[in-house]
């Protein structure tokens, strides 16, 4: 009753094609957008925005990536940290050399190498299958990571070994650096990722989504059919990491300011990312979104209520946080190993039938 | 023997003795992944609190007294001057079972036929979990491991290897840190008390069963269920084993947990099933990546041990997928 398509009739072949086609979603997704872009920016300060909203975006971004790979492609990757990581320095080195050029372009730039790379790292995909393969693309994390360790070009010699966000603007309002108004960062995150989760939305439900489809389901057999394993796999590769790349640069140029190999790209960020899109859902893209909240809110609340709420010491927060967030993940991994994403598919269907179920 | 060839041998020797390391822990992978088909990321973590356990024991400490002095106001931090290594090491494979037993019935229980890549992020939920649980029970601060195992150089080794090189060529001869060659003992050990144990006996026989065919295991009568937690207490035990090494050697804090991710490339070298495997592998990458830092690292900046191990086993998965020692991957369709 709630939820329902009936009476929802199509009369030409776009409006059957749409992204969208249930009236009830699109205009679900038209409520959050507008709220998304038009109250929260006059509602956010700076706690909201560092400690929510952009770690929020620049995840989502991070998961949708994956996701693409891991969820509709079916190619299990550990190396998502790397990927940022060349995302970030790519950013970094272009803000730099080009300080004229519009932050999206260098953003979008950013991906764009990131994907090279991904496809790069992405060759043994070919040869190498299952747990193999999540174990080889550990390689690509490792590697990146020393790399960038160890080549003084890519931090430009700076005596840290750091590199840092410099001052650009868009329309005349710093959007990077630490002059730079919540509003901004969070608008120019948002725009970034509303843009791409419709593109990659748009990406899964055509051709080229159902050939990673295919490929997921069973390589063999889609080879056999005329799909070519060559090219999904490192389309996969390219258009994931493009997404893990630009998720990199906003999370270096935006949300942190400033950015160091080990630390803000390290292991422990590619298995976040993994938990995301297995909590949210593998091959959902409303599920990147969903895991990608579950998983930057819990451990804002968790630290909330026990140092905040309860006083505890930070050390033990720390390790009680630990526990409940591994304790969570296996209970969600057995109440629903399908997802929130799942959750919300038998929500539908319950809202449906309301008040009458079978 | 001219001291450059007596170099590159002291290298290699200490890269064999770093391989059987790491061969401890990729050994507590293999048992579970043929066993179950879990790719157990949690072994590390399994170390990791072996080691805090039995150090706990040994000295004495009461289980969550961070906990209780926080929440009480108390300052109990020791019961007592502690139990004597020996039934410290007894009392710590009993809580190890007991988790193997726990897992079982809490986590794996429901998780029989997943996907594996859901049992895997189970198994680093569990990693996650077991961590925050090992800090919380016994502190977070680094502690040091003393089970009376040998340590330091050996003098022997050295004189007689200094011996070796050419008259008047000042060799100081090789350098082998005792623990690392005790360490090899109780790996071999262990390898052959694995195998007589899985050839020989009634339990090992059904391990081996299940290990081959789940279902065809079921049908004659084998508990899958007391099976997983005698695989799951067995590589406890192998944890523990490789938990005190390394806690001999670099203190029991938690980058233990991470040897974890040195013992991965061994496994896909060796490849999942094979405990030969993990052995050989071990051997080969403490071998490659010793002797790549020593002739090449240095000239491209160091550390290169970080991903050397990872990019040697990939060059040898593109000619074997299924890795050295791997069972033969048929795909039908």
């Amino acid at each position: 009753m709630l939820y329902r398509e009936s009476g929802d009739f199509k009369t030409s072949y776009s409006a059957d094609q749409q992204t969208f086609p249930i009236r009830l979603d699109r205009h679900m997704v038209y409520g959050i957008l507008a709220f998304a872009f038009l109250v929260v920016p006059f509602l956010i300060n700076d706690y909201w925005e560092k400690s929510v909203l952009l770690p929020f975006l620049v995840w989502a971004m991070a998961a949708l990536g994956l996701n693409i790979l891991t969820g509709f492609c079916g190619q299990v990757s550990l190396g998502t940290g790397g990927f940022m990581a060349v995302g970030a320095y790519a950013c970094y080195k272009l803000m730099v050399a080009f300080p004229w050029l519009n932050m999206f372009v260098v953003v979008i730039l950013a991906g764009l190498i990131t994907a090279m790379v991904g496809v790069l790292f992405g060759l043994p995909s070919l040869r190498i299958k299952g747990f193999y393969l999540a174990v080889a693309t550990l390689a690509s994390q490792f590697f990146l990571i020393w790399l960038f360790n160890k080549v003084p070009w890519f931090y430009n010699y700076s005596a840290s070994g750091m590199i840092a966000a410099p001052e650009r603007t868009l329309l005349g309002i710093p959007v990077t650096g630490a002059e730079a108004p919540p509003w901004m960062t969070y608008l120019f995150c948002l725009t970034l990722v509303t843009v791409f989760a419709f593109i990659a939305h748009n990406l899964v439900r055509g051709r080229i989504g159902r050939s990673w489809m295919a490929i997921r389901d069973m390589d063999i057999a889609a080879e056999i059919i005329g799909v070519p394993p060559l090219k999904a796999k490192l389309s996969a590769f390219a258009v994931s990491s493009f997404y893990i790349g630009m998720s990199g640069a906003m999370m270096f140029a935006l949300y942190l300011g400033s950015a160091e190999p080990s630390d803000s790209f390290g292991i422990a960020k590619s298995f976040l990312v993994l938990f995301m899109i297995i909590i949210g859902g593998l091959g959902s893209i409303l599920g990147s979104f969903l895991g990608a909240a579950f998983l930057t809110l819990l451990p804002v609340l968790l630290k909330n209520i026990m140092v905040g709420g309860f006083g505890w010491p930070p050390d033990l927060a720390a390790h009680l946080e630990l526990l409940l967030i591994g304790a969570l993940i296996m209970f969600f991994l057995i109440v629903e190993p399908h997802g929130l994403a799942q959750l919300w598919r038998v929500t539908k269907e319950r809202l449906r039938l309301w008040p009458f179920p079978h | 023997m001219s001291p450059e060839l007596l170099n590159v041998l002291e290298v290699m020797l200490n890269g064999l003795l770093a391989g059987v390391m790491y061969s401890l822990v990729a050994l507590g992978f293999v048992l579970i992944y043929k066993a179950s088909g879990i790719f157990n990321y949690a072994q590390g973590v399994m170390a990791l609190f072996a080691a805090l356990t039995l150090v706990g024991f040994q000295t004495g400490q009461i289980p969550f007294a961070h906990v209780i002095n926080t929440m009480f106001g108390t300052h109990v931090e020791t019961w007592g001057p502690g139990v004597p290594t020996f039934l410290a090491i007894i009392l710590t494979i009993g809580v190890m079972v007991l988790f193997a037993y726990l897992v079982e019935r809490v986590v794996l229980k429901h998780m029989v036929n997943q996907a594996p890549i859901i049992l895997f992020m189970t198994t680093i939920g569990l990693a996650y979990f077991m961590e925050g649980f090992g800090d919380l029970m016994w502190g977070a601060d680094i502690k040091t491991m003393d089970v009376g195992l040998p340590s330091g150089a050996s003098t022997w080794f050295e004189t007689t290897t200094a011996s070796w090189a050419a008259e008047g060529s000042n060799y100081p001869g090789m350098y082998v840190d005792m623990l690392d060659v005790s360490a090899a003992g109780i790996a071999i050990l262990l390898v052959v008390v694995l195998t007589l144990f899985s050839q020989y006996t009634k339990t090992g026989r059904a391990l081996r069963a299940v290990a081959d065919d789940h279902q065809a295991a079921l049908t004659v009568g084998i508990s899958l269920r007391t099976i997983w937690v005698i695989v799951w207490s067995i590589a406890g035990c192998v944890a523990l084993v490789a938990g005190i090494m390394w806690g001999a050697k670099s203190g029991v804090q938690f980058s233990l947990s991470l040897i974890a991710l040195k013992a991965l490339p061994v496994l896909i070298l060796g490849g999942f099933t094979s405990i030969p495997g993990a052995i050989v592998g071990g051997l080969i990458i403490g071998v490659g990546e010793k002797l790549f830092e020593y002739s090449i690292g240095g000239m491209l900046g160091g550390a290169t041990e970080n991903w050397f191990a990872y990019g040697l086993a990939l060059f040898f998965l593109m000619f074997r997928p299924q890795g050295l020692f791997g069972e033969r991957i048929i795909e039908r369709v």
